[in-house]
């Protein structure tokens, strides 16, 4: 079971299709949302795999403690982070605008009306 | 004098804020930014041109510790690019913003335009992998608020389509830095450039460049993946499309030549991976296709916006071409694009505000009533074409010439024709501006807007005509990139 062993890239990878694929496939605007949420958190769940090294402790300087993560694609997946949470609250905000332009958050419906104009 | 390259991102970084809490002077900040951006910018190309390069520590970390920011000289033509055009725009649009814009969002408006100018410049100054990424989204989520603030409510859905899009593509840069992080444990560029060589046949690298290249191109429109860019160039506020048009595909462009001449190498790219076998049939179908549907287009934005997914064609053309020639060509008309399209924006933008509306119909005869703005338009509309005189000539005349050097005589033929295509768009405008009858009663823009049009159209006149200037940075630019010494 050699293919097992570094089992959280296996969940990246499905978690990324997930995500992919509901941004793709959903026509209702916050499941889209939701799709790109779960596909930016498999890339973190990436990020911080790769600072994993085994045996060792989260990077915080104490007694004892002589092997830790890489504590740099922590750093880097809280920015990652921050991005997401506003990219997120951007999103939502549009789609709040969007309901009160169209009166529908149906991306199939809005582009029906935009035919009717 | 060290620290152009800081101030750069610095300056409107500041001044973002203070637009935010001086409500009516708002538009003066923005002013005053994007000038002594400017003012930075010319010091900041005239040092590079001089050293080669520049290197700055910020904080004076050295690296690895530290972050670099290094500039090349491509990097410093589109560094006085962007803030040329964001100058000219922000001259121009006072009225315009005022106009389109609901009053209480103008100076959030010009705070959104400042981020968005603090991204670009942060993503070409950089010399970090992980910055790009930061600064592109800095940049992108301010561009989402602004095409959102167009009068049309399709601007609302038009922007949630660049923003998912835009996203997906920033988080697919992010995995590739990831990636390469992983195999090198840098994230300087720099050195980056260095630890590759040795792990180029080893698939996460590949890997990485493949998340790269795919996440760089959704950011520059690369055909197929340009279906954000019509509507979000059509809706948004006319003064955010001038900008967008002009600067924000050349930015995310310069961020693939980095990673493709600096990072990973023009052998690897080239010689090992053939990104040019998909690149070159991709650039000719985008600029047969987006020219052939911008001929159907209702909508003077939307004919300009399909344009500009085909003059993106001929820039990754430039790159597919795989030599100097093509490299140069490319760079040139990075710069030429940008003040063509920027110019035509502008000009379109004091239609919409006379008119309110870009449709084709409302125009019928508004040549007459708008001389300067309309002969704006046409002289634009000739550069696009790449009649002799004008920039897009000469960008043209490299691109030919590189194609020639490649022996792809085909190519040669096809940027014709396509040429024709281009005649066939502009000539429709041309025609409903000066050759139908029509209502004519509206007044010509005030002398402020057309000044900073002109600025722009007198500048891609002189530039067609002398050469020097542009080719000249091109050239030592392309040669900067693919190493060869001078």
């Amino acid at each position: 079971m050699s293919w097992l062993v570094h089992y959280n890239y296996w969940i990246v990878i499905v978690l990324m299709m997930i995500g992919l694929y509901l941004v793709m496939a959903r026509h209702i605007l916050p499941r889209k949302i939701i799709g790109l949420n779960v596909f930016q958190t498999s890339v973190f769940v990436l990020f911080i795999s790769m600072g994993a090294v085994n045996d060792a402790s989260a990077p915080i300087l104490a007694e004892g403690i002589t092997q830790y993560a890489n504590p740099l694609p922590h750093v880097l997946i809280l920015t990652a982070i921050v991005v997401g949470v506003s990219t997120t609250s951007l999103a939502l905000a549009l789609i709040v605008r969007i309901n009160e332009a169209y009166g529908t958050i149906d991306e199939e419906r809005i582009h029906q009306i935009d035919e009717e104009d | 004098m060290e620290h152009l390259p800081i101030l750069q991102v610095v300056i409107p970084l500041v001044l973002a804020p203070l637009c935010l809490l001086l409500v009516r002077q708002a538009w003066l900040i923005a002013l005053v930014g994007s000038v002594s951006s400017l003012v930075c910018a010319t010091f900041l190309l005239a040092g590079i041109l001089e050293n080669g390069s520049s290197n700055y520590y910020v904080g004076g970390w050295e690296p690895p510790w530290g972050i670099a920011l290094s500039l090349d000289i491509v990097g410093g033509f589109i560094v006085l690019l962007v803030s040329l055009i964001a100058t000219l725009v922000v001259a121009w649009a006072h009225h315009s913003i005022e106009d389109e814009i609901r009053d209480d969002q103008v100076n959030l408006f010009w705070c959104m335009f400042m981020l968005c100018l603090t991204g670009s410049f942060g993503i070409v100054v950089t010399g970090d992998a992980f910055n790009i990424f930061v600064f592109l989204e800095v940049s992108s989520l301010s561009t989402y608020t602004m095409i959102a603030l167009g009068k049309d409510r399709r601007a609302l859905t038009a922007s949630f389509q660049y923003l998912v899009m835009g996203t997906v593509g920033a988080t697919f840069i992010l995995i590739a830095v990831g990636l390469l992080y992983m195999m090198t444990g840098t994230l300087n560029m720099a050195d980056l450039a260095e630890r590759l060589p040795a792990l180029r046949d080893t698939s996460t690298v590949r890997a990485a460049f493949a998340f790269l290249t795919v996440g760089v191109s959704l950011k520059i429109a690369l055909f197929p993946l340009h279906q954000w860019l019509p509507n979000a160039y059509t809706f948004a506020p006319s003064a955010v499309t001038a900008f967008l048009a002009a600067t924000a595909t050349k930015v995310s462009l310069y961020v693939l030549l980095r990673f493709f001449y600096t990072v990973f190498g023009a052998d690897f790219v080239f010689d090992e991976l053939h990104v040019d076998y998909l690149l070159l049939p991709l650039s000719l179908l985008a600029i047969f296709i987006a020219s052939t549907v911008a001929v159907y287009q209702e909508d003077l934005k939307r004919i300009l916006a399909y344009s500009s997914v085909a003059q993106i064609g001929y820039l990754t053309l430039g790159i597919a071409l795989a030599n100097s020639k093509g490299l140069t060509a490319t760079i040139v008309h990075m710069f030429n694009h940008g003040l063509i399209k920027g110019g035509l924006f502008l000009a379109v933008g004091g239609i919409c505000l006379r008119l309110g509306s870009t449709r084709l119909s409302d125009l019928k005869g508004a040549g007459r009533a708008m001389p300067w703005t309309m002969g704006a338009i046409v002289i634009g509309g000739c550069s696009l074409i790449g009649i002799p005189l004008t920039v897009g000539f000469i960008s043209k005349w490299y691109l030919i010439i590189a194609a020639l050097e490649a022996q792809m005589w085909y190519i040669a033929v096809a940027i014709v024709i396509a040429s024709m295509i281009a005649v066939a768009y502009v000539w429709r405008i041309v025609e409903t501006l000066y050759f139908q009858e029509g209502e004519t009663t509206f007044r010509e823009v005030p002398l402020y807007m057309l000044l900073p049009t002109w600025i722009l159209i007198v500048l891609l006149v002189w530039l067609g005509v002398d050469t020097d200037l542009t080719v000249g940075i091109a050239e030592r630019a392309a040669q900067s990139l693919l190493g060869i010494q001078l």
